[in-house]
């Protein structure tokens, strides 16, 4: 992978270089500096593995393709939530979702499904919901995830009244 | 949060025995993916810990929360909203991150807003979204993102 550029190490270099000037530069902060990220280093060694592990996992067994068979099947609220389960198993980046929601709506699915499958596959994937469980607390996740679903029916449904008629034309062309 | 750990390790390990019972090829594939998103995001991880210590060793309590703490207010809100959507970090890592600034004096609805918009709103994807989905939608669906981010942070800011 040469020709690829790698910003994420760019990154780590700057933020590297920051570090080491800042702390030689006030050496009496070092030691809280080190102690926090020693202790964010701990849990993110104790869990980041088996999350890791489980996006493996589901990125080997959940293929793109199954999810595209049981989407759009289903209308009304099963819908809503087979859309969002779908949209929460598969793993990878969300641009990666934007083709198989663009093929959805060519295939006539409602375009509440396409965004309740988009927000899920932005927001609620099951192994990265580990990772929040670990530094964010159950309450904290489980009210995110309770009104993220609200809410994103109710978005779906505006939405699907904005887009109308004109947008639809667009996947048919 | 011992016990996320215990649980989070236990399902994983669980998952993986029943996936080696059901296929082994498979299985294996899936541990070379594990392993090589794990050396993908291995630079990131390390240079976010160390972000975090920066921050919460630096940056006082005091200064977080003025800028995005309860003091802060809508402005607060309305500035990580923004940086969540222009940010494009994998969401693993905004977990740790959003919980440091917590931890230093963020308030709850900005972390909730930070995540929610970083997750699902993407400036630097929104090209792709317009080209795969239609630029009426892929601006609508990004824009009202952006809405409901800020509304369920404040609910979470009022019931947490």
């Amino acid at each position: 992978m040469r020709e690829k550029k790698r910003p994420d190490l760019v990154f780590l270099g700057i933020i590297s270089g920051l570090a080491i000037i800042l702390l030689l530069t006030f050496p009496e902060k070092q030691e809280r500096v080190i102690a926090a990220s020693w202790e964010f280093f701990i849990e993110m060694v104790l869990i980041l593995p088996a999350v890791m592990i489980l996006m493996g996992l589901f990125s080997v067994f959940v293929p793109k393709e199954l999810v595209v068979k049981y989407l759009g099947k289903e209308s009304g609220v099963k819908g809503v939530f087979i859309a969002i389960i779908m949209g929460s198993l598969p793993t990878g980046p969300l641009y990666i979702a934007f083709p198989i929601a663009s093929a959805l709506l060519k295939k006539g699915a409602r375009v509440l499904n396409v965004i309740a499958f988009l927000s899920a596959w932005s927001c609620i994937k099951l192994p990265q919901e580990m990772v929040e469980l670990e530094f964010l607390g159950l309450n904290f996740m489980l009210a995110r995830l309770a009104l993220t679903v609200i809410f994103v029916i109710f978005m779906g449904l505006a939405l699907e009244k904005m887009v109308g008629r004109w947008e639809l034309e667009y996947y048919k062309s | 949060m011992n016990s996320t750990f215990v649980f989070v390790n236990l399902f994983a390990f669980i998952c993986l025995l029943l996936a080696f019972r059901r296929d082994r090829e498979k299985t294996r594939r899936a541990l070379v993916m594990a392993l090589r998103s794990f050396l993908r995001i291995l630079p990131m991880v390390i240079a976010t810990i160390i972000l975090i210590g920066l921050i919460l060793g630096f940056v006082s309590k005091e200064r977080i929360s003025e800028v995005i703490g309860e003091q802060a207010g809508i402005k607060g809100v309305l500035i990580v909203a923004s940086l969540g959507a222009i940010l494009h970090i994998p969401s693993i890592i905004s977990f740790p991150l959003a919980a440091s600034l917590l931890r230093g004096g963020a308030s709850v609805t900005s972390v909730a807003v930070f995540i929610t918009t970083l997750t699902m709103i993407g400036i630097v994807t929104l090209p792709v979204e317009i080209k795969e989905l239609g630029r009426k939608f892929a601006i609508l669906r990004n824009s009202l993102s952006f809405i409901i981010a800020i509304l369920i942070g404040l609910i979470m800011g009022r019931i947490l």
